[in-house]
């Protein structure tokens, strides 16, 4: 890649950085927290943001940048309240900087009315007139003919200069194929501000040998005995005549660092001179300033300049002339002190920042893929030790023992690299509540809880979707109007509650709102009108709550841009259960709705139960299983043909033959010949899965089956046992469902016959 | 032996983009993230021949760093350019009061850059 589109890719990643600080200090602020430290933090990501836009020159984002910018400046400089007002706009503002942001990146436009109303609202806080921004800046940058700050000495005051700059102007008009050489005088007489500033005279001099031919004389006048003088003072005055066909400002650039620092006088001479041979010498080599020194220290012992000069002029020899006149600088012991003293925060501050590496997400795949390479190879080698009849006890078994402990540990290692906070999701979700309440016309607050919880980055990746559904239902269907819920003697505020905890090796994520609840008649009736249940159905305050989740089913009477999006709580439930996830909800009516979702930390490896069906090798996840058992005659019961069920404990809980339902074989299997698996489906239904025989319990690496095959009903993945051959995993949740199909199916035919 | 910059910015983007337009010039650069990391990082490395320092950091910004670096026995001497982006001259008076020898405006193209380094560069 080219270097500076790397730069370019960085720079939005650094962005997506800076905007999430941006937000996250706002909304501190609006919390109250203003103190300088949030508000230089804030400052600096939309400074930054605007420095690195100005680099790739991306014009609309640096001009709204530098808006937001100047008011931000005013709140760091005390001008301007952060009161709520203020930060609510800044946030707004945050989120249309971070649509330019997006629009860079991805080549987009940001609608340039929303653009501009933010950008007046943010101009009307600072109390000025709309003004196009990056005009006051070009000004700025441009060196306008009449601001060439042409420095005039302070004792003789010659004003006269100024003539010279509309002349210079002339004559490269006048003509432009041949500029004329002219001759210029240049007094100058550095301060001791100019040194203390790193600033060289000698720099000055080889910067004007660049523009033409130069004649420098040196004024020791100023000298005083070597008693009186202060090793680190300016003594000297240079007067240079310098040929050249560039113009006065070109002379007055080389010192442009310099201004206010000595006393300069430019003069042209008139007469224009007689055209001198500019000289054999490359630009580049040093002045000979040594030689002007030497005469002057005919008069003047002035060693100690002179070796500074020797040491900046003649680079290619200066050390031992600069170990010389480095002992006569004073040592200040104080500012040695004062550096001491901040070590030890800079050593504590460097390793907090050395803390964390940016790697290539393409390498950390590679090592997970790697990693799961060596799980399996290590099973297989395992699996043939034992095989070969090598006694549990040799030093092979024990040595392959302690390499599975390490294997363990490194892929657990490897997977960590991959875990990431669920921050990157959370944060995204202020912008979106605010949003939606603008368009619904609905006070919410939103809180988040557990923004450091943990998980692989493919499954952060996908858990936006599902929370940024779930949360615009929370706030379109469950929280109700300000003015009803005051009525209904709550505050007019909602509350939408985000939260992520780990819990038994899963992720679980809640989003709850205290709004009105699922209004159970309503999703009942509307149920029995697009006919996914029957009218008499007799379902539990539960079975209601989880008809949301059915495709098809949606509560808005009309198509509302928020939620009507097409995707229902279907869609919802699907892509978690694609993640290996599950969802449920509880509700109180009157006091809101929590949807809870459970994912597992990892797409990667599985706990699974391998068991044996038809001669096949199958893995049950383990997070499914409740427990297994032994069928005894007399607790299965027939329910059809070829249904049964099976009392455990006094339920009875429908028994699936795996086998029949992956068509491994048509005639059922004896119950009591076989294990049955107790599992928990969907919405917590249970049903016993019916297998040949437990094999064991193992981690698998998982390969998908979808990207090397293709998706197979009842099947989540594959994966490479130990002897090297492939087991399917089931999919619990898809045979449970598979058999409920197909029961639905033969009842139908069954009242169809009846 | 090529000339060492030490460079001081928070933003990754602009220490990428030193870094490419002074690599490109054949200097050698040594980069810090914020004033206190710079400070630090000038006491264990090589005299740098030219130090380049963002204004606007965390922790420590560009004049605390530029003071810093003029109070040390050692750096004394070593030329300081700032970066700023507001030609703003009060900024830019700042930054010369605390010590900073030059300056350069961003956005900066690479050759004003490296004409900004090696106009200060002994």
């Amino acid at each position: 890649m080219d270097p500076l589109e790397a730069i370019k890719v960085t720079f939005f990643q650094e962005c997506e950085e800076q905007l999430s600080e941006l937000e996250s200090g706002l909304l501190a602020m609006e919390q109250g927290e203003t103190d300088s430290e949030t508000v230089n933090a804030v400052f600096r990501a939309v400074h930054s943001i605007k420095g690195g836009a100005g680099a790739f020159s991306l014009e609309p984002l640096v001009r709204f940048a530098h808006v937001f910018e100047t008011t931000l400046d005013d709140v760091r400089a005390g001008k301007l309240a952060p009161d709520n007002n203020v930060v609510k706009v800044m946030l707004r503002a945050a989120d249309v900087l971070a649509d330019h942001v997006r629009a860079a990146r991805d080549g987009g436009v940001v609608e340039e009315a929303r653009s501009q109303e933010l950008a007046s609202a943010l101009e009307a806080l600072n109390g000025e007139a709309p003004l196009a921004p990056i005009a006051s800046e070009d000004f700025d940058d441009m060196p306008g003919l009449e601001f060439t700050p042409l420095t005039v000495s302070d004792d003789d005051g010659i004003g006269d200069d100024f003539g010279f700059t509309p002349l210079a102007a002339g004559i490269i008009e006048l003509e432009p194929e041949g500029p004329a050489l002219r001759r210029w005088t240049v007094h100058l007489r550095p301060k001791n501000a100019l040194y203390a500033k790193a600033n060289e005279t000698g720099l000055l001099l080889r910067e004007l040998k660049r523009l033409g031919d130069i004649q420098v004389s040196i004024d020791p006048a100023d000298l005083p005995g070597l008693a009186e003088l202060e090793p680190e003072h300016a003594y000297l005055s240079w007067t240079i005549v310098l040929t050249t066909d560039r113009s006065q400002s070109d002379i007055q650039e080389v010192f442009e660092f310099v201004d206010g620092d000595c006393d300069l006088t430019i003069t042209a001479d008139d007469v224009p001179s007689s055209l001198p041979a500019m000289g054999e010498a490359s630009i580049d080599e040093p002045f000979d300033v040594m030689a002007l020194i030497q005469q002057a220290q005919a008069d003047v012992q002035a060693a100690p300049a002179a070796a500074i000069m020797a040491e900046i002029l003649a680079p290619a020899a200066p050390a031992p002339v600069f170990a010389a006149s480095a002992p006569s600088i004073p040592v200040p012991v104080a500012a040695t002190a004062a550096a001491a003293g901040v070590a030890p925060d800079a050593a504590h501050g460097a390793a907090a920042q050395q803390a964390t590496i940016r790697v290539d997400l393409d390498r950390v795949d590679r090592l997970i893929d790697l990693v799961g390479e060596l799980v399996i190879n290590q099973a297989m080698l395992a699996q043939r030790v034992t095989e070969s009849g090598v006694p549990r006890s040799s030093n092979i078994a024990m040595g392959l023992d302690d390499l599975e402990h390490l294997t363990r540990e490194i892929q657990d290692s490897v997977m960590a690299i991959r875990a990431q906070p669920v921050k990157s999701v959370f944060q995204r979700m202020p912008r979106l509540v605010r949003e939606v309440a603008a368009m619904t016309g609905k006070q919410v607050r939103l809180v988040t809880e557990g923004e450091g919880t943990e998980v692989d980055k493919t499954v952060i990746e996908r858990l936006t979707d599902p929370i940024t559904h779930m949360i615009r239902n929370a706030i379109d269907h469950g929280l109700e109007r300000p003015e009803v819920r005051v009525a209904a003697g709550k505050g007019p505020e909602g509350t939408v509650r985000l939260s992520a905890a780990h819990r038994s090796g899963r992720i679980v994520i809640e989003v709850s709102d205290d709004g009105k609840g699922i209004d159970r008649p309503r999703v009942r009736q509307i149920a029995i009108d697009k006919g996914l249940i029957e009218v008499d159905s007799n379902l539990s305050d539960e079975d209601v709550d989880n008809l949301i989740f059915m495709p098809g089913f949606s509560t808005a009477s009309s198509v509302s841009d928020i939620s009507g999006r097409g995707v229902g709580m279907d869609v919802v439930k699907r892509s978690i259960q694609g993640l290996g996830g599950r969802i449920a909800i509880t509700s109180r009516p009157g006091q809101g709705s929590t949807f809870t979702l459970s994912l597992p930390l990892t797409l990667a490896v599985l706990d699974g139960m391998v068991v044996s069906v038809c001669d096949h090798t199958l893995v049950a996840p383990l997070t499914a299983i409740i427990e297994s058992l032994q069928p005894k005659a007399q607790d299965v019961r027939a329910i059809g043909p070829d249904a049964y069920v099976i009392a455990i404990r006094d339920t009875y809980t429908p028994l699936i033959d795996v086998g029949a339902v992956l068509g491994y074989r048509t005639t059922p299997l004896d119950p009591t010949k076989g294990v049955a698996l107790l599992v928990e489906g969907e919405g917590g239904a249970r049903a016993a899965l019916m297998v040949d025989a437990i094999q064991g319990q193992r981690q698998v690496v998982i390969k998908s089956l979808e990207a090397n095959y293709r998706q197979v009903e009842g099947i989540a993945a594959a994966t490479i046992l130990g002897d090297g051959r492939v087991a399917l995993i089931l999919d619990v949740d898809n045979v449970v469902a598979a058999r409920r199909r197909e029961k639905a199916r033969s009842d139908a035919k069954l009242a169809a016959a009846g | 032996m090529s000339k060492i910059v030490l460079t001081v910015d928070d933003s990754r983007t602009m220490r990428d983009m030193l870094m490419l337009a002074l690599g490109d010039a054949g200097f050698t650069v040594v980069q810090a993230v914020d004033g206190v990391h710079g400070l630090e990082v000038l006491e264990s490395m090589a005299m740098p021949d030219v130090i380049i320092t963002d204004i606007n950091m965390p922790r420590m910004d560009g004049f605390g760093f530029i003071e810093g670096v003029r109070k040390s026995e050692r750096h004394r001497a070593t030329p300081i350019l700032v970066l700023t982006t507001e030609s703003d001259s009060v900024k830019k008076e700042r930054a010369r009061s605390a010590g900073a020898t030059g300056w350069i405006v961003k956005p900066f193209n690479p050759d004003k850059l490296i004409d900004a380094v090696r106009r200060v560069a002994a």
